[in-house]
C-alpha cells in the first residue's frame, strides 16, 4: 500500500499522468481549468499550446498513432469542451488513443446553466469509447489509470475525462492504485487458433485468394506478420484506405487500397477473388462499395478485435477475434509446422502481376506539367523512407493514396473514417512530437488546410517544424468534383479564390513559405523544407479541373469504376 | 423477431441514458424497457425488448456487450423464460351491467380490481404483452380511459 500523501485534484491528475508516461499535453487554458494549468508551473509535463481546442485534439491524435500511447489534450469548460468534440470524433472513428481532459463548472453549478458550462458528458458519449466525471478529487487516480487503460487496449479509442473546477482544487488524501478492476471491460487476448487453422485451410483451397488489410493491422503492428503470410501463401495484398501502407507499396504483392478511390489494379483484383482474409476492417462503404455484391460473391476470413464488427456490415464465414498480431502469429507459426509454401506461378498470381503491370502503364494521368501524380511521385522520391505523413481530408488525400506510395509499414495517417478537414496539419505537429528525429510532412489541400491553418502559430513558437505540402487548387476540389460529376457542373460554394496568400501566410506567422509551380522548383522546395529547422508551407497551385480517378460512385460497386477518358 | 435482452449494468448515474442512447445511434428500436437494482447493491437490471432480424438483434447484443458499463449481456430465449408485464387500466362504466362484465373478464385474465366508481374501474394485471394486449381488446368496447404499462421483467427458468 501507498503512502497518502494529501494534495489537490489538479495535482493528482498531473502525477497520475506523470505515472503513465506523460511528456506533454497540447490545449489551450480557460476559467475552468485554470488549477489543472497552475500544476505545470510544478511538474515535468510540456505544455504545448494551441490556437483552438479542436487542433489540440487533432495533435493529441497524431501523437497517439504514431506513438501508440495515448496523447493528452486538455480544453476549459464550456466552448472549449465543444470546440475538442470534433476531434474526439476524430479519434473514435479511427479508432486513435487518446485521453481528453475538459474543466467543468463546480459540482454545485452543474445543472444551474453556469457560465460556459456544457454537457459534455452527455454531448460526448457517443463518440468516446468511455467518459468519467469524478466527482470528489480522491477518484482521480484512479480515473486516470483506468483512462489510460481502457484509451490503449483493445480497440483503442479516445476517454474523455471532465473534472468540476472544485474537484480540482479540493485536497484529500489520495491514493495511485497499480491495480483496478472494470467489470464490463475484457479486451480480447488469447489467440483463436481453431479458427486460424480454418482460415488456412479455406485460404489454401481458394483458387483467387486476397488480403485486405484494414487500420487494425496498422494499430497492432502486424506488419512482419503481415508480410510472411502473404508470401508464404503467395496472397496479393490490398488495402483499406486506413490500411494503407499496412504491407510495403513497392512489394510486388502489393496492389494499394481498395475503395472510392482505390488504385484500379486492386480494385480489380478485389472484384475477382473468391476468398478474402480480411485484417482489422470494418468493412467501411468507402472500402467496399455495396455490400451486397461483395458479400455474394466472396467467402470472408473476417480478423478483428472487436465482436460488435463481425457481422455488422458483412457476414463472414470465419471470423477470428481478438488482437490481430496475436493471430497472425499463431498464422504464421502454424503455416512453418505444416511447411506449407506455395509457388509463385499460380495462375490467380500471374494475372494479378499483369494486371498490375497494365493499370502502371496505362492509368490515365494529367497531362500537365503540375498534375497531382507528378507532385506526389516527386515527394516520394525525395522523402526518405521512414518519414512520416498525415493528411488533411479531400482530393489531394486521395491523390496521395493513390500516387504516394508507402515503403515503410506504418508511416501514413489520415483522418479516413469521421473525414475531418483540418485534421492533417495538427496531426502532423502531433506526429512531430512523437517522433521528432523523422521529417513529418501533411499532404495538404487548400480548403482543408484553412480549418486549422492557425496551428502554424504552435509549430513555430513550440519549434515543432512539420512540412505542409500544400496542393493549392483555390477549390473545395472534392465538392467540385461531385458537382462536375453528379450537378451538371454546377459548381456552388467552392470557388476560394485564391485567398490566403499562403506563402504570406506562412510568414505572418514566422514559418517558411515557398511557392513551387513548375517540377524544379518543387524539387528545391522540397529540399529546402528538409533541411530546415522551422515549419514550411510548400505551396503548390495546380489544375482546379483535374479529378481524382479511378473513382467507383457511391452505391456502385468496385467493378464499376469510373476510369480517366 | 422480438427480443428480450437482459443487462445487467453498474448501477451508477448515467447508464440507463448511455443504454437507451445506444440504442438510438445504432439505429434499433425499443419496445420496452424496464430497470431495477439487483440483490447486489452495485448492479441494477435492465430488460428491453426490441425488434429486429437476427442480424440486428445479433448486433444490438454485441454493441451492448462492448458498452463497459455492462457487466454481462444475454438474448433470452422467450421458451426458456418467465416474462411478465404489469399494466394498469381505468375503464369507463357507461351502464349498469358494465362493472360486472369487466369483473368476470378480469377474473378470466387473473387481474385484479381496484377503485371501483360510479363511473370507472381501474384492473391491475400482470401477464405476457401478448395477454395484455388481448385484454385491452376486449376491454375496448366499454371504453379504455386510461393505460400504464412497467415494461416486461423477466429471468430465465433455472436449468433452462
Amino acid at each position: 500500500m501507498n503512502k497518502m500523501e494529501t494534495m489537490t485534484g489538479a495535482k493528482a491528475l498531473m502525477t497520475a499522468m506523470e505515472k503513465e508516461g506523460v511528456k506533454q499535453v497540447f490545449g489551450l487554458p480557460g476559467g475552468a481549468n485554470l488549477p489543472m494549468y497552475d500544476e505545470f508551473a510544478r511538474c515535468n509535463i510540456r505544455h504545448i499550446l494551441t490556437r483552438h481546442e479542436q487542433s489540440a485534439a487533432h495533435m493529441a491524435d497524431g501523437f497517439g498513432r504514431v506513438s501508440r500511447k495515448p496523447g493528452v489534450c486538455f480544453a476549459t469548460s464550456g466552448p472549449g469542451a465543444t470546440n475538442i468534440l470534433t476531434g474526439i470524433a476524430t479519434a473514435q472513428a479511427d479508432s486513435a488513443p487518446m485521453i481528453a481532459v475538459t474543466g467543468q463548472v463546480p459540482v454545485g453549478m452543474i445543472g444551474k446553466d453556469a457560465f460556459q458550462e456544457s454537457d459534455i458528458i452527455g454531448m460526448a458519449n457517443p463518440v468516446v469509447k468511455y467518459a468519467f466525471q469524478p466527482r470528489t478529487a480522491g477518484e482521480i487516480p484512479e480515473v486516470v489509470k483506468k483512462g489510460f487503460f481502457i484509451a490503449e487496449s483493445g480497440r483503442p479509442g479516445p476517454v474523455l475525462i471532465d473534472i468540476p473546477k472544485d474537484v480540482q482544487t479540493n485536497e484529500e488524501p489520495m491514493n495511485f492504485p497499480d491495480e483496478f478492476k472494470i467489470r464490463g471491460y475484457h479486451p480480447w487476448a488469447d489467440p483463436d487458433i481453431v479458427n486460424v487453422e480454418r482460415a488456412i485451410d479455406m485460404l489454401l483451397h481458394a483458387e483467387k485468394p486476397i488480403i485486405l488489410a484494414g487500420g487494425g493491422t496498422i494499430i497492432s503492428s502486424a506488419f512482419a506478420e503481415l508480410q510472411s503470410i502473404a508470401e508464404t501463401l503467395m496472397l496479393p495484398v490490398v488495402t483499406t484506405f486506413k490500411g494503407k501502407g499496412a504491407f510495403p507499396e513497392n512489394h510486388p504483392l502489393s496492389l494499394g487500397p481498395i475503395g472510392m478511390h482505390g488504385h484500379a489494379e486492386a480494385n480489380k483484383m478485389m472484384s475477382e477473388a473468391d476468398c478474402v482474409l480480411a485484417i482489422g476492417t470494418r468493412f467501411s462503404d468507402r472500402s467496399v462499395g455495396t455490400f451486397e455484391a461483395f458479400e455474394k460473391r466472396l467467402k470472408i476470413i473476417h480478423m478483428d478485435v472487436d465482436p460488435a464488427e463481425i457481422g455488422k456490415n458483412q457476414t463472414a464465414q470465419i471470423a477470428v477475434i481478438g488482437d490481430v498480431r496475436v493471430n497472425l502469429r499463431v498464422m504464421v507459426k502454424l503455416l512453418l509446422q505444416k511447411a506449407v509454401k506455395k509457388s509463385e506461378e499460380t495462375p490467380w498470381i500471374k494475372h494479378v502481376k499483369e494486371t498490375k503491370a497494365y493499370w502502371k502503364e496505362n492509368l490515365k494521368l494529367h497531362p500537365g506539367e503540375m498534375g497531382a501524380a507528378k507532385i506526389l511521385r516527386k515527394l516520394r522520391e525525395l522523402l526518405p523512407k521512414e518519414s512520416v505523413v498525415t493528411t488533411e481530408v479531400g482530393q489531394h488525400q486521395m491523390w496521395a493514396s493513390l500516387f504516394y506510395d508507402v515503403i515503410q509499414p506504418g508511416t501514413f495517417f489520415s483522418s479516413t473514417g469521421l473525414g475531418t478537414m483540418g485534421w492533417g496539419f495538427p496531426a502532423a505537429i502531433g506526429a512531430k512530437v512523437a517522433r521528432p528525429d523523422v521529417p513529418v510532412v501533411d499532404i495538404a489541400g487548400d480548403g482543408s488546410f484553412a480549418m486549422t491553418e492557425n496551428s502554424l502559430a504552435t509549430a513555430v513558437l513550440e519549434d515543432i517544424p512539420v512540412i505542409v505540402f500544400l496542393l493549392n487548387n483555390s477549390t473545395l476540389g472534392m465538392v467540385a468534383q461531385w458537382q462536375r460529376t453528379f450537378y451538371d457542373r454546377r459548381m456552388i460554394g467552392v470557388d476560394q479564390k485564391s485567398c490566403p496568400d499562403y506563402v504570406k501566410l506562412a510568414e505572418s506567422y514566422g514559418a517558411q513559405g515557398i511557392r513551387a509551380q513548375s517540377m524544379d522548383e518543387l524539387d528545391k522546395a522540397i529540399k529546402t523544407a528538409l533541411s530546415s529547422d522551422v515549419a514550411t508551407v510548400i505551396d503548390i497551385p495546380i489544375d482546379p479541373e483535374e479529378d481524382v480517378l479511378p473513382f467507383v460512385a457511391p452505391g456502385t460497386s468496385l467493378a464499376d469504376m469510373i476510369l480517366p477518358s | 423477431m422480438w427480443a428480450i435482452l437482459s443487462i445487467l449494468v453498474e448501477n451508477k448515474p448515467g447508464i440507463l441514458f448511455k443504454v437507451t442512447h445506444l440504442f438510438r445511434s445504432r439505429n434499433f428500436n425499443i419496445d420496452s424497457i424496464s430497470v431495477g437494482i439487483t440483490e447486489n447493491p452495485e448492479y441494477s437490471k435492465m430488460t428491453i425488448t426490441t425488434y429486429g432480424d437476427e442480424k440486428q438483434i445479433d448486433q444490438i447484443v454485441k454493441q451492448l456487450d462492448k458498452m463497459i458499463d455492462t457487466v454481462k449481456v444475454e438474448h433470452l430465449d422467450e421458451h426458456k423464460t418467465v416474462f411478465r408485464e404489469l399494466s394498469l387500466f381505468k375503464i369507463k362504466l357507461s351502464n349498469a351491467n358494465d362493472s360486472m362484465e369487466i369483473n368476470k373478464l378480469a377474473n378470466a385474465y387473473g387481474a385484479k380490481v381496484h377503485d371501483v366508481k360510479k363511473d370507472s374501474i381501474m384492473v391491475e394485471l400482470t401477464a405476457t404483452p401478448d395477454q395484455i394486449q388481448a385484454f385491452e381488446e376486449l376491454a375496448k368496447p366499454f371504453g379504455i380511459l386510461d393505460v400504464a404499462r412497467t415494461g416486461v421483467a423477466a429471468l430465465q427458468r433455472s436449468g433452462a
